[in-house]
């Protein structure tokens, strides 16, 4: 600085910019600021030297601490798993049948089912578990493959029509208009309208059922009460995957439908999928 | 104190101000970005990353399009609660072909890295066109018209030809092959054992579920995609990375 801008009132430096006549000051900053900053320049330098910081040829310095994001996470995961490591073997190795005679186990699976429930189930099958169009209801006692707890544990653990699981759940309804004639089709909707107790066309019907003994009975049973062992619905009931009026109907034996269910078995564990299928049980319809 | 005050010589003349900032952020850059370029324990090899077949790298461009990283992330981080939510701990390898890269830095949605295979496909359409009937609390909104933009992979050839240049290594074999393999990954009747030789592990399925590829496809090919291409059963991590 060549020459020295005095401001005469306070007789401090001023920076020698002028905003049509308005002056700034030049007061140094406030000792503690400038202390705080040093200090933050200290603490760097040392927190480099205990944390993995410095770049060098291959590596990075690792730090005198020995911290590791990996180390860290695993331990954690490791110390929560020691943690519950007694009531997990024992879950995964216990024959469901038998789960309620063990009150504390029982306990631990139902609450420990429901978080997983949440995490990975309620997508589909819904926070509550009442389901929606095409993902089946889980609170009543209507069963496409069974609701029997170690009916539900297999299910959950191979999933449904999957390409990913060799044990799958399987079956295909075929889409009958490729094979039925569309008054042919009106006709076994209006069957199937009869056999859920609701409006229908009795001519119609009558000529459905012969039909549904045709083409549907294999699946569906003589009387409509479906199969558990193909997964196929009950319709003498009032509950419907994809709806039960005629639209849906229609739709439904004209392209068929085709429920896909993931397999759990490798992503959740045993204990988990046994944990997942006591809270489904217990959710009202278990058998 | 004379010392203290010459930085008032930088400060008075604003060319020596520019050169002395472009020194202070070029050491920022040198030390924070160029070593992650060259350090080992930066750069971890993994097995089954593979470049994205014909199909999901167009469906990858719909997300992007779509502002899907808004609210979705794909990055699992090491902590522990995201591990038993989300799955393992993304890796970097995992996003090594991504340009850009779909991290995401906000979570209104849940991360979807590891969303792959997760859902059925029937579930992702039902979730595309109406998040709500499935998730009655979602706050996603519809991309039902994705179902009704039919797509043809007219430039998907030069899509990866981009993407080679900028260093995914799509060979000439399988961008000579870009339209076929992106027409087959939808078509499960067709032959696909090509598809899968170039890309193995890529799912086909007729994504949407009806006739014809449409964005549908494309974006659901993607998303069944993410979080599979790395054997966890398999892989072991190294500590110091």
């Amino acid at each position: 600085m060549s020459e020295q801008d005095i401001d005469k009132e306070t007789g401090i430096e001023t920076t020698g910019h002028d905003w049509d006549g308005i002056r700034e000051l030049n007061n140094p900053l406030p000792r503690w600021w400038l202390w705080c900053f040093y200090l933050t320049i200290i603490w760097g330098i040392g927190y480099t030297i205990a944390y993995p910081a410095w770049p060098l040829v291959s590596q990075a310095t690792s730090g005198l601490l020995g911290y590791s994001t990996r180390a860290e996470v695993a331990e954690e995961i490791a110390r929560f798993e020691q943690k519950n490591s007694a009531l997990r073997t024992e879950l995964a190795n216990v024959e469901l049948a038998a789960l309620s005679e063990n009150a504390d186990l029982n306990r631990y699976a139902v609450a420990g089912g429901a978080a997983v429930f949440r995490t990975y189930c309620s997508q589909c099958h819904g926070s509550g578990a009442a389901g929606a169009k095409g993902y089946p209801n889980l609170l009543d006692d209507d069963w496409l493959w069974g609701g029997e707890l170690d009916q539900i544990a297999y299910t959950v653990r191979h999933g449904i029509r999957n390409e990913v699981d060799a044990d799958a759940h399987w079956s295909q309804m075929p889409a009958f208009g490729e094979i039925l004639e569309e008054d042919e089709i009106g006709q076994v909707v209006q069957h199937v309208m009869a056999l859920s107790g609701q409006e229908h066309e009795a001519n119609l019907a009558s000529q459905g059922a012969v039909i549904f003994e045709e083409q549907c009975s294999a699946c569906h049973g003589e009387a409509g009460l479906g199969d558990r062992e193909q997964g196929a619905p009950n319709l003498t009931d009032a509950i419907w995957l994809y709806g039960g009026d005629t639209d849906s109907l229609t739709q439904t034996v004209t392209y068929s439908r085709f429920g896909v269910m993931p397999p759990w078995g490798d992503r959740l564990g045993e204990a988990d999928v046994k944990a997942v299928a006591a809270y489904v049980h217990q959710l009202g319809g278990g058998e | 104190m004379a010392f203290l005050t010459k930085h008032q010589i930088l400060e008075r003349s604003p060319t020596l101000l520019l050169v002395f900032s472009f020194l202070v952020v070029s050491v920022g850059g040198i030390v924070e970005i160029a070593p992650l370029f060259y350090l080992e324990n930066t750069i971890e090899e993994v097995d089954g990353v593979r470049p994205y077949s014909p199909l999901e790298l167009t469906g990858r461009d719909i997300y992007v399009r779509e502002g899907c990283y808004v609210c979705h992330s794909q990055m699992i981080r090491p902590m522990r609660d995201e591990v038993e939510r989300y799955g393992h701990y993304s890796l970097a390898a995992e996003s090594m072909y991504d340009h850009p890269h779909q991290w995401g830095s906000k979570r209104t949605g849940p991360d979807v890295a590891r969303v792959g295979g997760r859902y059925s496909d029937a579930w992702h359409v039902d979730h595309l066109n109406d998040p709500q009937s499935v998730v009655p609390e979602s706050i996603m909104p519809k991309y039902a018209f994705l179902g009704r933009t039919p797509i043809d992979g007219q430039y998907v050839g030069e899509l990866m030809e981009t993407h080679r240049m900028v260093g995914v290594p799509y060979t000439d074999e399988m961008i000579e092959q870009a339209r076929a393999d992106f027409a087959v990954q939808a078509d499960p009747d067709e032959d696909w054992d090509g598809l899968l030789e170039r890309y193995p592990g890529a799912v086909v399925s007729n994504f949407d579920g009806q006739p014809g590829i449409t964005e549908m496809d494309a974006l659901i090919a993607y998303l069944q995609m993410l979080g599979t291409l790395v054997d966890f059963s398999t892989f072991v991590p190294d500590a110091s990375r």
